[in-house]
C-alpha cells in the first residue's frame, strides 16, 4: 500500500512538472503583457524599465527557473491588476467556488444514484424512461440558457429567490462561507442545481448502466435465492458493484466543476474563481493566469490520487494487483 | 419411501417469446424425501436449470409458471405472494448454482454475504450471525473458517468457493437445497470431495437434495433416485441403481451409453444421433421421436406415462425390456448411502 501511495505520488509530480512547463510556455506564447498594462501613450523608457523589473528580457528558461523556484517558496507572483500577492487572491475566492461545487455534486450524487438505480431496476417501467428522457435533457441542454431560465421562473416570476449574487458569509475554519444560514442557501440553491444538471444527467445515465449489468449477474441471482430482499440485495451487491465507474466520474466531475464553473459563476453573477479567471485572460494578468491553471493542475492531481485509493477500498482485487 | 418433502406436481414454466411460448418445463413431475438425494438429468435446455428456477420462484418475466404445483411439506409455493416466497427461500429451499467463480459477489467479503444470508431470516446480532457463519464453513469443510470469513472470493479456490455457496445454503438448516450442475466446473477430484460432503450432509442433516446435472457419472455415484427430462418433460424416474443397470426409455439408455468409462478404449463411442430440439418447434407427440431408434408409428402422438411394476415410470410407447442381469460395472466411487 504505501509502495503504491509512493509511485503514484511520484507520478503525480511529474504530471504538475510536465504541466507547469506547458503552461508557462503557453502563457508566454500569448504575448507580452507590458504592452497591455501600460498606457499607449507612455515612451520608450517607462516600457523598457517595466519590463526589466518584471524580468521579461531574460532568456525563456531563466524565466521558467526563477518562476519555479519562487513557486517552491510558495511565491506566485503578484496580480498586475489588483497589486496582491495572487495565491492571497486566488484563495479568497476558493470557498466561494468550492462550496458551490460541492453543493452542486451532492445534489447531482443524491439524486442522480438513487434514479439511476430505480431506472436501471425497472428499465421497463414508465418512470425509468421519464427518469431518461430527463437525464438526455440534463446533459444535452446549454447550461447557460437553463441557468437563464431558472432565473426567469423563481427569481423574476415567482420571486422566491435571489436573481444571482452570493448570501452572506460567515467564517467558518478561516474560510468565508455562505451555506451556514438559510438566506445563503437561498442564494446557492439555483446555480448549484443549474451546475449539477450535467453531472446528474450523467450520473443517472452510468448508474442505470451499471445496475442494468449487475442486476443480471450470477451472484444477485444467488442472492436472491438466498431470500435476501430486494432492498438488500440493491442496497448490497449492487451499490458496491457499480460504485467503481461512479466514484471515477465523480472525481472527474468534481474536479472539472472546481476549475470550469465559470459559466454558471458569470450568469449567477457568483464571486468565485471562474470569473476571476475570465477577467485575468480578458486583461492578460499573467501571474493570475498561471497560478490558477497550476492550482487547477494540484486539484485534478489529488482528486485523481484519492480516487485511486477510494478504487482499493471498493474493490479488493483491485489490491492485489497495485500490491504485486 | 419416506414422506416426500418436496413434491412437484405437473409444473409448467414458459417464456412467451416473439417466436411463439417456448414450453421450457411442460408437466415435470418429482418429488423428493428427507435425507434424499434427487438426480434431476438431462441435456443442455432440457429445462432442468428452469425447473429449478421455477421452483424457487425465481423465474423472471417473459417466463412465468403456467400451471401445476410446488409443494414444500404440503405447502405450495406458487401460491404464495412475493414476500411470503422471499421468507422461504433460503430459509426452507436453498439453491447451489453452477459456477463458483460468479455466485459470489467478487467486493464483498464471504463473512459480509454470509452474515446478509443470516440476516435475511433471522433477526439477529451482526455477531451471532458471524458464528453462524463460521459454524457452517466448518460443516462443509472448510479448513479456518474463521480466517475465511475475512477472505474475498476471489482470494479462495474454485472448490472451496463451491463449499462455501453450499454452505451458505446450509445456513437455515433448510428441508430442501436444490444444486444446478454446482461440480460442472470443478476438478474431477475436488468434485470427488464434494460429492462425498453432500452426501454425509444430506444423511446427518436430512436434508433433500435435488442435484441437476448433464453427468450420469455423478448421478450413478451419488443419487438416490433418478429423474430424466427431455425438452422440458420428464421420461423416465426411478430408484438410480435401477435406472443406470436397466434403463427403460430409449433417451436414457442412449445417455448411459455414450459415458465413455463403459467402453472398450480404442471403440468408437455410441452417442444418440441428431441434437436437442429447439423448444420454438418440438416435434408433435414425443419430443425424442426424431432420434429414436425405436420410434414407431404411435409416437406422433404424446405418450402415456408407463408404470412398472417396480415404482420406476417413463414416458414412452415403445419401453426398453428390463434386463434381467446387474451390470453395474460402475469402477467410479460410490457415494450412495447403505440403505
Amino acid at each position: 500500500m504505501i509502495g503504491f501511495l509512493i509511485q503514484r505520488i511520484l507520478q503525480a509530480l511529474m504530471v504538475v512538472i510536465a504541466m507547469s512547463v506547458i503552461v508557462f510556455l503557453g502563457v508566454y506564447a500569448i504575448g507580452n503583457p507590458i504592452d497591455v498594462m501600460i498606457d499607449p501613450a507612455s515612451d520608450q523608457a517607462l516600457r523598457e524599465s517595466l519590463i526589466q523589473r518584471y524580468g521579461f528580457d531574460r532568456p525563456l528558461y531563466e524565466q521558467y527557473f526563477i518562476f519555479m523556484n519562487n513557486m517552491l517558496h510558495g511565491d506566485l507572483g503578484e496580480s498586475f491588476i489588483y497589486r496582491l500577492p495572487v495565491l492571497e487572491l486566488i484563495l479568497s475566492r476558493l470557498p466561494a467556488t468550492l462550496e458551490l461545487a460541492l453543493t452542486a455534486m451532492m445534489i447531482a450524487t443524491c439524486l442522480g444514484i438513487p434514479l439511476g438505480l430505480w431506472a436501471g431496476y425497472k428499465p421497463d417501467s414508465l418512470s425509468a424512461k421519464a427518469i431518461m428522457g430527463f437525464s438526455v435533457l440534463g446533459f444535452s441542454v446549454p447550461t447557460f440558457w437553463v441557468g437563464l431560465l431558472l432565473i426567469m421562473a423563481f427569481a423574476v416570476e415567482l420571486g422566491w429567490l435571489p436573481s444571482g449574487g452570493r448570501g452572506p458569509t460567515t467564517e467558518v475554519l478561516g474560510m468565508q462561507l455562505s451555506i451556514t444560514s438559510l438566506e445563503g442557501w437561498s442564494y446557492i440553491i439555483l446555480p448549484a442545481f443549474n451546475l449539477a444538471l450535467f453531472k446528474l444527467g450523467l450520473l443517472i445515465r452510468l448508474t442505470r448502466a451499471g445496475t442494468i449489468e449487475v442486476m443480471s449477474s450470477d451472484f444477485v441471482r444467488f442472492a436472491r435465492a438466498q431470500g435476501l430482499s430486494e432492498g438488500k440485495v440493491v442496497g448490497l451487491h449492487v451499490l458496491k458493484n457499480i460504485s467503481i465507474p461512479i466514484v471515477t466520474v465523480f472525481g472527474l466531475e468534481l474536479g472539472s466543476t472546481l476549475a470550469f464553473a465559470v459559466v454558471t459563476e458569470t450568469v449567477f453573477n457568483w464571486p468565485g474563481m471562474g470569473k476571476l479567471i475570465i477577467d485575468s485572460i480578458t486583461v492578460l494578468d499573467r501571474p493570475v493566469m498561471v497560478a490558477y491553471l497550476i492550482l487547477v493542475v494540484f486539484l485534478f492531481v489529488i482528486i485523481n490520487l484519492v480516487v485511486d485509493l477510494i478504487y482499493g477500498q471498493l474493490d479488493p482485487r483491485i489490491r492485489v494487483k497495485a500490491a504485486s | 419411501m419416506s414422506e416426500a418433502v418436496l413434491r412437484v406436481k405437473d409444473l409448467r414454466t414458459q417464456f412467451k417469446t416473439r417466436a411463439g411460448v417456448l414450453k421450457a418445463v411442460d408437466g415435470v413431475s418429482f418429488e423428493v424425501g428427507r435425507g434424499r438425494i434427487l438426480g434431476l438429468v438431462g441435456e443442455s435446455g432440457s429445462g432442468k436449470s428452469v425447473t429449478g428456477y421455477s421452483i424457487l420462484g425465481l423465474i423472471e418475466p417473459p417466463g412465468e409458471i403456467a400451471g401445476g404445483e410446488v409443494l414444500l411439506n404440503g405447502q405450495d409455493l406458487t401460491r404464495l405472494k412475493s414476500e411470503a416466497m422471499r421468507k422461504i427461500r433460503g430459509a426452507q429451499i436453498a439453491m447451489v448454482f453452477q459456477d463458483p467463480m460468479m455466485t459470489l459477489n467478487p467486493v464483498l467479503k464471504i463473512g459480509t454475504q454470509m452474515i446478509a444470508a443470516v440476516r435475511a431470516h433471522d433477526r439477529v446480532s451482526r455477531k451471532v450471525a458471524r458464528g453462524r457463519a463460521r459454524d457452517a464453513l466448518a460443516k462443509v469443510g472448510i479448513p479456518s473458517p474463521e480466517e475465511r470469513l475475512d477472505s474475498y472470493p476471489h482470494q479462495l479456490s474454485g472448490g472451496m468457493r463451491q463449499r462455501v455457496a453450499i454452505a451458505i445454503a446450509l445456513l437455515h438448516n433448510p428441508a430442501v437445497i436444490l444444486a444446478d450442475e454446482p461440480t460442472t466446473a470443478l476438478d474431477v477430484s475436488i468434485q470427488g470431495q464434494i460429492l462425498a460432503e453432500v452426501r454425509r450432509l444430506a444423511d446427518e442433516t436430512g436434508t433433500a437434495f435435488v442435484w441437476v446435472t448433464h453427468d450420469l457419472a455423478v448421478v450413478s455415484s451419488l443419487a438416490d433416485d433418478i429423474c430424466v427430462m427431455y425438452a422440458g418433460r420428464v421420461v423416465e424416474t426411478g430408484p438410480a441403481a435401477d435406472v443406470i443397470a436397466s434403463p427403460r426409455h430409449p433417451y436414457t439408455a442412449g445417455l448411459l451409453a455414450s459415458v465413455p468409462a463403459e467402453h472398450e478404449p480404442g471403440t468408437r463411442l455410441p452417442q444418440v444421433p441428431g441434437s436437442t430440439p429447439s423448444l420454438a418447434n418440438l416435434p408433435p407427440g414425443c419430443a425424442f421421436a426424431p432420434r429414436c431408434a425405436k420410434a414407431g408409428p404411435a409416437c406422433t402422438t404424446t405418450p402415456p406415462v408407463q408404470h412398472f411394476e417396480d415404482g420406476r415410470t417413463a414416458l414412452c410407447n415403445y419401453p426398453i425390456e428390463p434386463v434381467s442381469c446387474q451390470p453395474l460395472s460402475s469402477t467410479s466411487t460410490t457415494y450412495r448411502s447403505a440403505s
